[in-house]
């Protein structure tokens, strides 16, 4: 079976790829990438005129929290929420219920994403029960199908652990992925320490909470050897110290979400528990240090950490309701929104993000648009506005401070393997 | 201007400084109803009035108890244990049912800082904020900002220009310090805050105050000295080392109290720890207006209730009007 996607304008931020460019799929590859390209009386055609035809998205953070909280989500329905999002690969985080830190469990990761539309790749715990105490059995998880390891929603609080985590995931040159939050800091704390916490009368988590567990692991990277992946980076201090530890030689990454360069903590006064996650939403400068360091490079990746929570848990106290928001839907129209039209990104700048850089760390044969490689892409309408109401929220749960919002950048069709996996139409 | 056009009370910040005033002025007219032998006026006869209570508190509570039944309003009361919120209902089905049951008022009080304005989003009822986790207590900062005004004549003016006004004690963790240093900085007064810089965060200074880590300096200049009740607990912490060194710092005792100058005011939210923030001879001083703070409280409330449902000034009317008040049975 062929498709041909027309008339579209062809971004691959591998190789740099700005240009009016036709795609010719066969069967679960790229065939041909090239000017005017035929149709044949039975291929199918995809009219992309005024889209960006891009490689499929990849997402290297979500929580599709299964197994544990199937009412909440499940694999198959997170993956259906993911190609309607315009990503064909996602990470799902191991902190679900039971933790992820066994080849069988890994394993049922990947047979459940089987029935769904796109591509799954676990990630595993770094420490067996996500305990902190001992590491887990790295090599049979990765045997299994895990592509990075992550204690993810908790820290690794004990650095003589993430030194060995780091020391010992070298012989499988797989990051180790850290949620840098230093909980004694933190504190029971809701939403960033400074301005706004202190009129809200709300507990703050200071962005040093964060800052010293980053510069902590790049300190304990350069001493193991290791790969470290920071995940949602949140303020300016810490891209200061990552901007410097890769100057230095250290090999590290990062990833920030959407909503740190979209939103501050002003929205918590608004949106209550609707913006309350963690790390949480900090001020108007560490907002503008992200935007900066997705710029200059020192960010590598822009990840959702889709973190679906039922209404009836997040309508309750801020205090009570639990951290984290969803973030699929709203990725592609924050990106060209906010990166793209506010702050003047290049298509290749902006999506690289998504598609080459968490490849690259991933060690992924994903995420660029040439001839050859498997046919995932992604077809945006950059003009198209959208407006996320709950009708036009696909995933069960609806928590996202950005309900309501008009954005740019309609998601058109997602291939994944070939098969057209999502149509707007 | 046309009693309060707000259905909740649940912050110093969204009052106007004209709402803030009207509430002064007409506790004022209340507290000369019941310092009189009329105890109670028929204002609210056929309002329910639910008092709801997450947190423990005996003088708040009483206090809009009285003032709602001054005002002759039905009155149920609602406590709940903060355990048993977390397991049982939910706040917003608790609130649902007592809408059901056709509550006109919500007064409550919750250790959750915002409690109160995610409610008032969520239901009909009039919700009043009687003290949310660490954040406003708006009706303690009424009740002190009269207090001052009454105390020092002032009413009528309507300001607290050029006072200084020290609040001394665990501010970081105080929804009263939060409220009331909006409503005296609103006022016009100049405010100070003083404590250990563990409870006294740098990032206050936002509000246009300043910052004093020795009462000793700071205590002659003070024309208000308001004090907080320091939690035991917060030494745990290490917020404190302990409470005996708190009372060596901050205390007002009687010999700080002597380098106050004549005129000053000693105000105190209550519940006092006697013997940690103040001491004994100082509470009984009658510089202390700590008792007459809880007579006022019942008079604002009044007040507040009395505005929000829909009541007029009563500042612009005449003798005759306000007896048809009194005698409206």
């Amino acid at each position: 079976m062929k498709i041909v996607i027309k008339n579209g304008r062809l971004i691959d931020p591998a190789s740099k790829t700005d240009e009016m460019l036709d795609v010719l799929v066969e069967d679960d590859r790229i065939a041909d990438i090239a000017p005017g390209i035929k149709a044949k009386n039975d291929d199918g055609v995809i009219d992309a005129a005024g889209c960006l035809v891009l490689p499929g998205l990849i997402d290297m953070h979500v929580h599709f929290r299964e197994p544990g909280r199937e009412d909440i989500e499940t694999i198959y329905g997170g993956s259906k929420v993911a190609a309607k999002s315009g990503f064909t690969s996602v990470c799902t985080m191991p902190n679900t219920d039971p933790v992820i830190d066994n080849q069988a469990l890994v394993r049922f990761i990947k047979l459940e994403a089987e029935k769904g539309p796109i591509n799954v790749f676990p990630v595993a715990t770094i420490t067996k029960g996500m305990k902190g105490g001992e590491i887990s059995e790295m090599g049979e998880l990765i045997n299994a199908g895990a592509v990075a390891f992550t204690d993810d929603g908790l820290p690794v609080m004990s650095s003589i652990l993430m030194r060995r985590a780091l020391e010992y995931s070298r012989m499988f040159n797989v990051p180790i992925i850290t949620h840098s939050e230093d909980l004694e800091l933190t504190d029971d704390g809701i939403m960033n320490e400074g301005r706004n916490s202190t009129i809200l009368g709300l507990k703050g988590i200071p962005s040093e909470s964060e800052e010293v567990m980053i510069a902590r692991d790049v300190i304990l990277t350069r001493l193991s050897g290791g790969r470290l992946h920071v995940a949602h980076v949140s303020s300016g201090g810490s891209v200061e110290i990552l901007r410097r530890a890769k100057s230095d030689g250290i090999r590290v990454s990062c990833e920030t979400a959407p909503h740190y360069f979209s939103l501050t903590d002003d929205a918590v006064a608004e949106y209550l528990s609707m913006a309350k996650m963690k790390p949480p939403l900090r001020t108007e400068d560490d907002r503008r240090a992200i935007i900066e360091g997705l710029r200059s490079g020192v960010i590598d990746v822009i990840a959702t950490d889709h973190a679906p929570h039922s209404m009836n848990e997040k309508m309750q106290e801020l205090e009570y309701a639990p951290f984290g928001i969803i973030g699929l839907e709203t990725a592609v129209p924050l990106i060209i929104t906010e990166l793209v039209r506010e702050n003047g990104f290049s298509f290749i700048e902006a999506f690289e993000k998504v598609t080459v850089n968490p490849a690259r760390i991933l060690k992924i044969d994903r995420g660029a648009l040439q001839a050859g490689k498997i046919a995932d892409i992604t077809i945006i309408d950059p003009g198209k506005k959208v407006v996320i109401t709950e009708d036009f929220i696909l995933s069960k749960c609806k928590n996202t401070p950005f309900l309501g919002r008009e954005l740019y950048g309609a998601v058109q069709y997602t291939l994944c393997n070939g098969n057209v996996v999502y149509s707007r139409n | 201007m046309n009693s309060l056009k707000r259905k909740d009370l649940l912050d110093i910040q969204s009052l106007s400084i004209e709402e803030i005033l009207l509430i002064c002025r007409s506790a004022k007219y209340f507290k000369d109803i019941f310092t009189r032998s009329v105890k109670s006026v028929p204002i609210l006869r056929g309002k329910t009035v639910c008092t709801l209570f997450y947190e423990p508190s005996t003088r708040t509570r009483l206090s809009f108890e009285l003032a709602a039944k001054r005002l002759s309003a039905d009155l149920i009361n609602f406590s709940v244990s903060t355990s048993s919120v977390v397991k049982g209902e939910s706040l917003i089905d608790t609130v649902h049912t007592l809408e059901a049951m056709k509550v006109d008022y919500i007064v409550m009080r919750h250790a959750a800082s915002m409690a109160p304005h995610f409610l008032s989003r969520n239901i009909n009822a009039s919700v009043i904020n009687a003290g949310d986790g660490f954040h406003a207590h708006p009706t303690q900062a009424l009740l002190d900002a009269y207090s001052i005004m009454e105390h020092l004549g002032r009413l009528e003016a309507g300001t607290l220009e050029g006072l200084s006004i020290g609040i001394i004690g665990d501010i970081k963790h105080s929804r009263v310090a939060r409220s009331d240093i909006e409503i005296f900085k609103r006022l016009g007064a100049a405010v100070t805050l003083c404590g250990p810089p563990t409870l006294v965060p740098d990032t206050f200074a936002l509000y246009d105050v300043d910052i004093s880590y020795n009462l000793d300096d700071l205590l002659p200049d003070l024309d208000v000295v308001n004090l907080l009740r320091i939690q035991k607990e917060r030494q745990k912490g290490s917020l404190l080392p302990s409470l005996r060194e708190y009372h060596r710092q901050f205390a007002l005792t009687v010999e700080r109290f002597r380098a106050c100058h004549d005129d000053v005011i000693v105000m105190h939210p209550g519940p006092v720890n006697r013997g940690i923030e103040i001491d004994d001879a100082v509470m009984n001083s009658p510089k202390a207006i700590i008792n007459e703070q809880v007579t006022n409280g019942v008079a604002v409330r009044m007040a507040l209730f009395y505005l929000l449902a829909g009541g007029a000034p009563l500042e612009e009317m005449n003798e005759e009007q306000r007896g048809t008040i009194e005698n409206s049975n």
